[in-house]
Protein backbone atom coordinates (compact mmCIF):
# COMPACT_ATOMS: atom_id res chain seq x y z
CA UNK A 1 0.00 0.00 0.00
CA UNK A 2 0.89 3.45 -0.64
CA UNK A 3 -0.15 6.90 0.27
CA UNK A 4 1.30 8.70 -2.30
CA UNK A 5 -0.60 10.62 -4.45
CA UNK A 6 -1.48 9.33 -7.95
CA UNK A 7 0.37 12.60 -9.13
CA UNK A 8 3.61 11.54 -7.53
CA UNK A 9 3.51 8.38 -8.69
CA UNK A 10 2.91 8.90 -12.18
CA UNK A 11 5.77 12.14 -11.85
CA UNK A 12 7.69 9.62 -10.42
CA UNK A 13 11.55 9.75 -10.81
CA UNK A 14 11.03 11.91 -13.86
CA UNK A 15 11.83 11.76 -17.41
CA UNK A 16 15.19 9.85 -18.73
CA UNK A 17 15.16 12.67 -21.29
CA UNK A 18 16.35 9.40 -23.56
CA UNK A 19 14.90 7.00 -25.86
CA UNK A 20 14.88 9.48 -29.45
CA UNK A 21 18.56 7.42 -30.08
CA UNK A 22 17.07 4.11 -29.68
CA UNK A 23 14.01 4.47 -31.16
CA UNK A 24 15.80 6.28 -34.00
CA UNK A 25 18.43 3.57 -34.23
CA UNK A 26 15.47 0.58 -34.54
CA UNK A 27 14.14 2.29 -37.43
CA UNK A 28 17.58 3.18 -38.84
CA UNK A 29 18.82 -0.91 -38.50
CA UNK A 30 15.48 -1.94 -39.44
CA UNK A 31 15.77 0.25 -42.62
CA UNK A 32 19.35 -1.02 -43.70
CA UNK A 33 18.24 -4.93 -43.30
CA UNK A 34 15.17 -4.46 -45.89
CA UNK A 35 18.19 -4.20 -48.65
CA UNK A 36 20.84 -5.88 -46.66
CA UNK A 37 18.66 -9.06 -46.64
CA UNK A 38 17.06 -9.15 -49.90
CA UNK A 39 20.44 -9.13 -51.30
CA UNK A 40 22.00 -12.13 -48.74
CA UNK A 41 18.65 -14.03 -49.88
CA UNK A 42 19.07 -13.89 -53.61
CA UNK A 43 22.61 -14.11 -53.55
CA UNK A 44 22.60 -17.49 -51.60
CA UNK A 45 19.38 -18.57 -53.75
CA UNK A 46 21.76 -18.07 -56.32
CA UNK A 47 24.23 -20.38 -55.65
CA UNK A 48 21.82 -23.13 -54.74
CA UNK A 49 24.09 -26.45 -55.33
CA UNK A 50 27.52 -24.75 -55.15
CA UNK A 51 29.94 -26.67 -53.52
CA UNK A 52 31.55 -25.41 -50.11
CA UNK A 53 34.71 -23.91 -52.19
CA UNK A 54 32.08 -21.69 -54.20
CA UNK A 55 31.05 -20.26 -50.86
CA UNK A 56 34.12 -19.58 -49.45
CA UNK A 57 35.59 -17.67 -52.33
CA UNK A 58 31.95 -15.58 -52.82
CA UNK A 59 32.27 -15.04 -49.47
CA UNK A 60 36.12 -13.95 -49.57
CA UNK A 61 34.69 -11.48 -52.39
CA UNK A 62 35.64 -7.59 -51.00
CA UNK A 63 31.98 -6.56 -52.35
CA UNK A 64 30.08 -9.39 -50.55
CA UNK A 65 32.40 -9.96 -47.47
CA UNK A 66 31.48 -6.04 -46.36
CA UNK A 67 27.78 -6.52 -47.13
CA UNK A 68 27.79 -9.58 -45.00
CA UNK A 69 29.44 -7.86 -42.03
CA UNK A 70 27.33 -5.21 -42.17
CA UNK A 71 24.24 -7.99 -42.38
CA UNK A 72 25.41 -9.04 -38.92
CA UNK A 73 25.84 -5.86 -37.54
CA UNK A 74 22.42 -4.57 -38.42
CA UNK A 75 21.27 -7.39 -37.29
CA UNK A 76 22.48 -7.68 -34.02
CA UNK A 77 21.95 -4.29 -33.59
CA UNK A 78 18.24 -4.80 -34.68
CA UNK A 79 17.93 -8.20 -32.25
CA UNK A 80 19.36 -6.20 -29.59
CA UNK A 81 16.86 -3.10 -29.64
CA UNK A 82 14.10 -5.12 -30.35
CA UNK A 83 14.99 -7.74 -27.03
CA UNK A 84 15.08 -5.02 -24.80
CA UNK A 85 11.79 -3.44 -25.62
CA UNK A 86 10.57 -7.06 -25.31
CA UNK A 87 12.42 -7.65 -21.91
CA UNK A 88 11.27 -4.25 -20.52
CA UNK A 89 7.66 -4.18 -21.70
CA UNK A 90 6.92 -7.58 -20.35
CA UNK A 91 9.45 -8.16 -17.53
CA UNK A 92 8.58 -5.71 -14.46
CA UNK A 93 11.78 -5.12 -12.31
CA UNK A 94 13.47 -6.90 -10.53
CA UNK A 95 16.38 -9.25 -10.84
CA UNK A 96 14.65 -11.24 -13.36
CA UNK A 97 14.69 -7.81 -15.81
CA UNK A 98 18.35 -7.05 -15.01
CA UNK A 99 19.83 -10.18 -16.05
CA UNK A 100 17.59 -10.35 -19.19
CA UNK A 101 18.81 -7.19 -20.17
CA UNK A 102 22.33 -7.81 -19.42
CA UNK A 103 22.24 -11.21 -20.94
CA UNK A 104 20.24 -9.98 -23.90
CA UNK A 105 23.27 -7.22 -24.68
CA UNK A 106 25.84 -9.39 -23.95
CA UNK A 107 24.58 -12.33 -25.81
CA UNK A 108 24.27 -9.91 -29.43
CA UNK A 109 27.37 -8.47 -28.87
CA UNK A 110 29.09 -12.08 -28.71
CA UNK A 111 27.25 -13.22 -31.27
CA UNK A 112 27.91 -10.44 -33.59
CA UNK A 113 31.46 -10.65 -33.00
CA UNK A 114 31.69 -13.97 -33.91
CA UNK A 115 30.14 -13.86 -36.62
CA UNK A 116 32.44 -10.95 -38.40
CA UNK A 117 34.87 -12.84 -37.44
CA UNK A 118 33.80 -15.94 -38.99
CA UNK A 119 33.58 -13.85 -41.85
CA UNK A 120 36.78 -11.95 -41.96
CA UNK A 121 38.48 -15.60 -41.50
CA UNK A 122 36.37 -16.65 -44.68
CA UNK A 123 37.55 -13.37 -46.60
CA UNK A 124 41.64 -12.97 -45.58
CA UNK A 125 41.98 -17.30 -46.24
CA UNK A 126 41.96 -18.23 -42.93
CA UNK B 1 5.37 -9.70 -15.37
CA UNK B 2 2.60 -9.07 -17.53
CA UNK B 3 -0.19 -10.99 -16.65
CA UNK B 4 -2.05 -13.16 -19.22
CA UNK B 5 -4.26 -14.53 -16.74
CA UNK B 6 -7.24 -13.05 -14.58
CA UNK B 7 -6.05 -12.85 -11.06
CA UNK B 8 -8.14 -15.01 -8.49
CA UNK B 9 -10.74 -12.29 -7.15
CA UNK B 10 -11.36 -11.40 -10.83
CA UNK B 11 -12.60 -14.90 -12.49
CA UNK B 12 -15.81 -13.85 -13.62
CA UNK B 13 -19.03 -16.18 -12.74
CA UNK B 14 -22.40 -16.50 -14.17
CA UNK B 15 -24.71 -13.72 -12.22
CA UNK B 16 -28.43 -13.38 -11.96
CA UNK B 17 -31.03 -13.66 -14.60
CA UNK B 18 -33.82 -11.15 -13.92
CA UNK B 19 -37.54 -11.43 -15.15
CA UNK B 20 -37.90 -11.94 -18.72
CA UNK B 21 -39.03 -8.80 -20.79
CA UNK B 22 -42.82 -9.18 -22.44
CA UNK B 23 -43.23 -7.65 -26.25
CA UNK B 24 -42.30 -8.92 -29.46
CA UNK B 25 -38.70 -6.56 -29.78
CA UNK B 26 -36.94 -7.99 -26.68
CA UNK B 27 -32.73 -7.62 -26.69
CA UNK B 28 -30.88 -9.35 -23.82
CA UNK B 29 -27.99 -7.61 -22.15
CA UNK B 30 -25.15 -9.49 -20.10
CA UNK B 31 -23.62 -6.53 -17.98
CA UNK B 32 -20.33 -7.43 -15.49
CA UNK B 33 -21.17 -7.00 -11.91
CA UNK B 34 -19.26 -6.35 -9.22
CA UNK B 35 -19.35 -4.88 -5.59
CA UNK B 36 -16.51 -4.10 -3.45
CA UNK B 37 -19.25 -4.72 -0.29
CA UNK B 38 -20.03 -8.26 -1.24
CA UNK B 39 -16.84 -9.98 -0.99
CA UNK B 40 -17.84 -12.32 -4.00
CA UNK B 41 -15.86 -12.14 -7.60
CA UNK B 42 -17.78 -10.53 -10.00
CA UNK B 43 -20.58 -11.79 -12.14
CA UNK B 44 -22.31 -11.47 -15.68
CA UNK B 45 -26.15 -10.64 -15.06
CA UNK B 46 -28.72 -10.80 -17.93
CA UNK B 47 -31.64 -8.87 -18.27
CA UNK B 48 -34.20 -8.19 -20.74
CA UNK B 49 -35.60 -5.33 -22.27
CA UNK B 50 -38.11 -5.16 -24.63
CA UNK B 51 -36.81 -1.94 -27.16
CA UNK B 52 -40.17 -0.67 -28.27
CA UNK B 53 -40.74 0.87 -24.87
CA UNK B 54 -36.83 2.02 -24.84
CA UNK B 55 -34.42 4.57 -26.51
CA UNK B 56 -32.48 3.74 -29.22
CA UNK B 57 -28.70 3.75 -28.00
CA UNK B 58 -26.73 1.02 -25.19
CA UNK B 59 -27.34 4.24 -22.57
CA UNK B 60 -30.87 4.90 -22.77
CA UNK B 61 -31.11 0.38 -22.08
CA UNK B 62 -28.65 0.66 -19.29
CA UNK B 63 -30.85 3.78 -17.59
CA UNK B 64 -33.87 2.01 -18.42
CA UNK B 65 -32.91 -0.96 -16.55
CA UNK B 66 -31.75 1.05 -13.62
CA UNK B 67 -35.30 2.34 -13.55
CA UNK B 68 -36.79 -0.16 -13.98
CA UNK B 69 -35.62 -3.15 -13.03
CA UNK B 70 -32.50 -3.28 -11.22
CA UNK B 71 -31.98 0.36 -9.07
CA UNK B 72 -28.11 -1.38 -7.80
CA UNK B 73 -26.31 -1.59 -11.32
CA UNK B 74 -23.94 1.06 -10.70
CA UNK B 75 -22.81 3.24 -14.28
CA UNK B 76 -21.37 6.66 -15.01
CA UNK B 77 -23.07 9.02 -16.82
CA UNK B 78 -23.87 13.21 -17.95
CA UNK B 79 -24.57 14.35 -21.26
CA UNK B 80 -26.22 11.36 -22.92
CA UNK B 81 -24.78 12.94 -26.28
CA UNK B 82 -20.62 11.86 -26.57
CA UNK B 83 -19.44 15.06 -25.09
CA UNK B 84 -19.24 14.85 -21.74
CA UNK B 85 -16.75 11.40 -22.21
CA UNK B 86 -18.25 9.50 -18.26
CA UNK B 87 -20.30 6.84 -20.02
CA UNK B 88 -17.08 5.16 -21.58
CA UNK B 89 -17.29 1.10 -21.26
CA UNK B 90 -16.27 -1.69 -23.42
CA UNK B 91 -19.75 -2.94 -25.32
CA UNK B 92 -20.38 -5.58 -27.94
CA UNK B 93 -21.93 -8.10 -28.91
CA UNK B 94 -21.19 -11.84 -27.56
CA UNK B 95 -19.97 -12.43 -30.75
CA UNK B 96 -17.34 -10.38 -31.54
CA UNK B 97 -16.10 -9.29 -28.66
CA UNK B 98 -16.77 -5.63 -27.24
CA UNK B 99 -14.75 -2.10 -27.98
CA UNK B 100 -14.25 0.97 -25.95
CA UNK B 101 -17.00 3.16 -26.78
CA UNK B 102 -19.19 5.59 -25.40
CA UNK B 103 -22.98 4.35 -24.00
CA UNK B 104 -24.65 7.43 -25.36
CA UNK B 105 -23.67 7.01 -29.07
CA UNK B 106 -23.62 3.79 -29.44
CA UNK B 107 -27.06 2.21 -31.09
CA UNK B 108 -28.57 -1.02 -29.56
CA UNK B 109 -29.17 -2.05 -33.20
CA UNK B 110 -25.20 -2.17 -34.19
CA UNK B 111 -25.27 -5.19 -31.90
CA UNK B 112 -26.39 -8.73 -33.65
CA UNK B 113 -26.79 -10.67 -30.47
CA UNK B 114 -27.27 -10.25 -27.11
CA UNK B 115 -25.53 -6.96 -25.74
CA UNK B 116 -22.40 -7.31 -23.63
CA UNK B 117 -21.11 -4.15 -21.51
CA UNK B 118 -17.78 -4.43 -19.34
CA UNK B 119 -16.43 -1.94 -18.00
CA UNK B 120 -13.27 -0.19 -19.94
CA UNK B 121 -10.71 -3.31 -19.62
CA UNK B 122 -7.57 -3.25 -17.19
CA UNK B 123 -8.45 -0.89 -15.03
CA UNK B 124 -9.55 -1.18 -11.72
CA UNK B 125 -13.14 -1.32 -10.78
CA UNK B 126 -14.75 0.89 -8.25
CA UNK B 127 -18.01 -0.71 -8.55
CA UNK B 128 -19.78 -2.63 -11.54
CA UNK B 129 -19.06 0.04 -14.75
CA UNK B 130 -17.19 2.22 -12.94
CA UNK B 131 -12.99 2.24 -13.38
CA UNK B 132 -11.39 4.01 -11.54
CA UNK B 133 -9.38 6.62 -13.29
CA UNK B 134 -7.26 8.30 -10.94
CA UNK B 135 -3.95 7.41 -12.38
CA UNK B 136 -5.20 8.63 -15.73
CA UNK B 137 -6.26 12.12 -14.69
CA UNK B 138 -3.00 12.15 -12.13
CA UNK B 139 -1.07 11.70 -15.53
CA UNK B 140 -2.90 13.98 -17.35
CA UNK B 141 -2.05 16.76 -14.81
CA UNK B 142 1.78 15.52 -14.97
CA UNK B 143 1.29 17.05 -18.46
CA UNK B 144 0.52 20.42 -17.80
CA UNK B 145 -2.57 20.77 -20.19
CA UNK B 146 -2.90 23.86 -19.84
CA UNK B 147 -1.33 27.00 -21.66
CA UNK B 148 2.22 27.97 -20.16
CA UNK B 149 3.81 31.35 -21.49
CA UNK B 150 5.97 34.03 -20.50
CA UNK B 151 5.14 36.97 -22.69
CA UNK B 152 2.25 38.53 -21.45
CA UNK B 153 -0.91 38.68 -22.91
CA UNK B 154 -1.54 41.91 -24.91
CA UNK B 155 -3.39 44.20 -22.77
CA UNK B 156 -6.02 45.17 -24.56
CA UNK B 157 -7.07 41.89 -26.51
CA UNK B 158 -6.47 37.82 -26.52
CA UNK B 159 -3.36 35.47 -27.74
CA UNK B 160 -3.51 36.05 -31.37
CA UNK B 161 -3.54 32.66 -33.24
CA UNK B 162 -3.48 32.83 -37.65
CA UNK B 163 -6.31 30.37 -38.91
CA UNK B 164 -3.89 28.16 -40.69
CA UNK B 165 -1.83 28.12 -36.75
CA UNK B 166 -5.76 27.27 -34.90
CA UNK B 167 -5.90 24.34 -38.02
CA UNK B 168 -3.17 22.50 -36.32
CA UNK B 169 -5.29 21.65 -32.83
CA UNK B 170 -8.27 20.08 -35.40
CA UNK B 171 -8.55 16.82 -34.22
CA UNK B 172 -6.88 17.69 -31.32
CA UNK B 173 -9.55 19.50 -28.91
CA UNK B 174 -12.31 17.36 -29.70
CA UNK B 175 -10.85 14.88 -27.08
CA UNK B 176 -13.36 14.57 -24.59
CA UNK B 177 -11.05 12.15 -22.16
CA UNK B 178 -13.29 9.35 -22.20
CA UNK B 179 -10.07 7.14 -22.14
CA UNK B 180 -11.35 4.63 -24.18
CA UNK B 181 -8.01 4.36 -26.37
CA UNK B 182 -5.71 4.53 -23.55
CA UNK B 183 -7.50 1.46 -21.96
CA UNK B 184 -7.98 -0.42 -25.27
CA UNK B 185 -3.91 -0.24 -25.63
CA UNK B 186 -1.57 -3.45 -24.50
CA UNK B 187 0.91 -1.27 -23.88
CA UNK B 188 -1.37 0.76 -21.29
CA UNK B 189 -2.30 -2.13 -19.38
CA UNK B 190 1.11 -3.31 -19.40
CA UNK B 191 2.88 -0.76 -18.75
CA UNK B 192 0.06 1.93 -17.43
CA UNK B 193 2.31 3.18 -14.26
CA UNK B 194 5.00 4.57 -16.54
CA UNK B 195 3.32 4.70 -20.30
CA UNK B 196 1.12 7.96 -20.17
CA UNK B 197 -1.20 6.62 -22.60
CA UNK B 198 -2.27 7.37 -26.09
CA UNK B 199 -5.52 10.11 -24.55
CA UNK B 200 -3.37 11.52 -22.34
CA UNK B 201 -0.23 11.62 -25.00
CA UNK B 202 -2.88 13.51 -27.48
CA UNK B 203 -3.31 15.99 -25.05
CA UNK B 204 0.22 16.41 -24.97
CA UNK B 205 0.49 17.00 -28.24
CA UNK B 206 -2.42 19.41 -28.34
CA UNK B 207 -0.20 21.79 -26.23
CA UNK B 208 2.93 21.34 -28.12
CA UNK B 209 1.09 22.05 -31.66
CA UNK B 210 -0.53 25.23 -29.68
CA UNK B 211 1.11 28.39 -31.47
CA UNK B 212 0.40 30.44 -28.59
CA UNK B 213 2.19 27.71 -25.92
CA UNK B 214 6.08 29.25 -24.99
CA UNK B 215 6.95 25.98 -23.70
CA UNK B 216 6.99 23.39 -26.25
CA UNK B 217 10.46 22.82 -25.32
CA UNK B 218 10.14 21.31 -21.63
CA UNK B 219 6.98 19.58 -22.80
CA UNK B 220 8.77 17.79 -25.00
CA UNK B 221 11.72 17.12 -22.40
CA UNK B 222 8.86 16.17 -20.19
CA UNK B 223 8.00 13.27 -22.86
CA UNK B 224 11.16 12.29 -23.81
CA UNK B 225 11.24 8.97 -21.91
CA UNK B 226 11.55 5.27 -22.81
CA UNK B 227 8.06 5.14 -20.92
CA UNK B 228 6.09 7.69 -20.72
CA UNK B 229 6.60 7.89 -24.86
CA UNK B 230 8.39 5.30 -26.33
CA UNK B 231 6.35 2.66 -24.77
CA UNK B 232 4.09 3.08 -28.06
CA UNK B 233 4.85 0.48 -30.66
CA UNK B 234 2.08 1.65 -33.23
CA UNK B 235 -0.48 -1.13 -31.89
CA UNK B 236 -3.19 1.59 -32.94
CA UNK B 237 -6.06 0.44 -30.82
CA UNK B 238 -6.14 3.68 -30.17
CA UNK B 239 -7.27 5.11 -33.20
CA UNK B 240 -9.43 2.39 -33.85
CA UNK B 241 -11.52 2.51 -30.68
CA UNK B 242 -11.51 6.43 -30.89
CA UNK B 243 -15.41 7.38 -29.91
CA UNK B 244 -14.96 10.83 -31.61
CA UNK B 245 -13.70 9.33 -34.40
CA UNK B 246 -9.73 11.28 -33.36
CA UNK B 247 -6.07 9.77 -34.04
CA UNK B 248 -4.04 9.32 -31.03
CA UNK B 249 -1.23 7.55 -32.80
CA UNK B 250 -0.38 10.23 -35.42
CA UNK B 251 -0.56 12.83 -32.68
CA UNK B 252 2.09 10.37 -30.71
CA UNK B 253 3.89 9.72 -34.27
CA UNK B 254 3.74 13.47 -34.26
CA UNK B 255 5.73 14.09 -30.86
CA UNK B 256 8.09 11.50 -31.93
CA UNK B 257 8.86 13.30 -34.85
CA UNK B 258 9.23 16.03 -33.57
CA UNK B 259 11.59 14.57 -31.07
CA UNK B 260 13.81 13.75 -33.95
CA UNK B 261 13.54 17.17 -35.17
CA UNK B 262 15.09 18.86 -32.34
CA UNK B 263 18.37 16.24 -32.75
CA UNK B 264 19.34 18.50 -35.22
Amino acid sequence: MTLRTPLAQVRGLGSAKEGVHHWWLQRLSGAALVPLTLWFIFSIAGMSGADHAAFAAWAADPFNAVLLILLVAATFQHVHLGLQVVIEDYIHGGAAKLILLVGSKFGCFILATAGIFAILKVAFGG
Amino acid sequence: MAEFRLPANSKIREGKKWPKAEGKNVKTFKIYRWSPDSGETPQVDTYEINLDECGPMVLDALIKIKNEIDPTLTFRRSCREGICGSCAMNIGDGKKGGTNTLACTKYISDMGSDVVINPLPHMEVVKDLVPDLNKAYAQLASIEPWMKTQTPPPPDQERLQSPEERKKLDGLYECILCFSCSTSCPSYWWNGDRYLGPAVLLQAYRWIADSRDEYTGERLDNLEDPFRLYRCHTIMNCSNTCPKGLNPAKAIAEIKKLMIERQG
